[in-house]
């Protein structure tokens, strides 16, 4: 029963002693499947997306998470990270990917610059003041200009313990 | 070429610019822009290279800031052309430089300056509908947050 004790909702699952089978419920074998498969959308827009690159390469190694199958196309993605300055000339295209991304959906808003427009906060007039700024709900902040791929992979933890929470796992 | 023979070559073509005190710029009057710009991309000055066109807005007037370069020679100058607040044209070099089509765009988008003879003249860095200029000193916008003063 090796396998079943790397399944990070193992508390949850029971073992039949001897048996070959296990009991669970199906809540917490969908919330395994989310938790284990975020599909993050590249969705790099300034400086902050190098840093995302970077932990999706083999030295900070995303996959690990089961995160690092970064998709092009917002029909194919679980997670948008927003890794940079958000320009105004950008806003709409934010709206609509996040629209076209099926449920469920989850936002990481990654850099002072996606929190809150960061160091273009005073005096630009060219950047929005934030990914909530355009009414879309985030998940989890992660400051930091940039921050470090460990603090993504954090932010990442971070997000799975959230799902691994939810109180009803199909929204 | 030194700068200052670079300018006394133009000056000495062109009785009417004149050197900025203290830089070796040299601004013409927004008539003879083509001509000069004309003259300078061939030998014996052979800027074939429009590096950069930038605007500054003084309030009481605004400038316009071309800078060429020669890649043959290894070296540069820079002209200057002051506009009136009123009065904001001059100009296209895009027939002359190519690079000078998407540099008089975003002088157009920040700036509101209009180059007559521009063959697309439309924003460019900006949403196409954006209102106003603003890298002006009067702009203003309601998301623009004024950072406090310490
Ligand atoms: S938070 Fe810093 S590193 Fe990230 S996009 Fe903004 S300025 Fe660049």
């Amino acid at each position: 029963m090796a396998v079943i004790e790397k399944i990070p909702c193992s508390k949850i699952i029971e073992k039949v002693p001897g048996g070959g089978f296990f009991l669970t419920t199906s809540e917490s074998i969908l919330k395994w499947g989310k938790v284990s498969s975020l599909w993050p959308m590249t969705f790099g827009l300034a400086c902050c997306a190098i840093e995302m690159i970077a932990t999706g390469a083999p030295h900070f190694d995303i996959d690990r998470f089961g995160a690092g199958v970064f998709r092009a196309s917002p029909r194919q993605c679980d997670v948008m990270v927003v890794a940079g300055t958000i320009c105004v000339k950008m806003n709409d295209c934010i709206r609509r990917l996040y629209a076209q991304m099926p449920e469920p959906k989850y936002i990481i808003a990654m850099g002072n610059c996606a929190i809150s427009g960061g160091i273009f906060y005073y005096d630009t007039y060219s950047v929005t003041k934030g990914t909530e700024a355009l009414g879309i709900g985030v998940d989890v902040f992660i400051p930091g200009c940039p921050p470090r791929p460990e603090n993504l992979l954090f932010g990442l933890m971070k997000l799975q313990e959230k799902i691994r929470n939810e109180k009803n796992a199909a929204r | 070429m030194r700068p200052d023979e670079i300018a006394a070559i133009i000056k000495s073509k062109f009785p009417q610019v004149k050197e900025e005190a203290g830089t070796n710029y040299i601004i013409v009057p927004k008539e003879s822009i083509l001509e000069v710009a004309q003259y300078i991309k061939n030998p014996p000055l052979g800027m074939d290279n429009l590096h950069c066109i930038t605007g500054i807005d003084r309030k009481e007037k605004i400038e316009v800031v071309y800078t060429f370069y020669s890649i043959g020679e290894h070296h540069g100058v820079t002209l200057k052309v002051n506009l009136t607040p009123e009065d904001l044209n001059v100009a296209s070099l895009s027939e002359i430089w190519k690079s000078a089509n998407w540099l008089e765009r975003e002088v157009y988008d920040l700036f509101g300056v209009i180059f007559s003879g521009h063959p697309d003249l439309r924003r460019i860095l900006n949403p196409y509908d954006w209102q106003g200029y603003p890298l002006r000193k009067n702009y203003s916008n309601p998301d623009f947050i004024a950072k406090p003063r310490m």
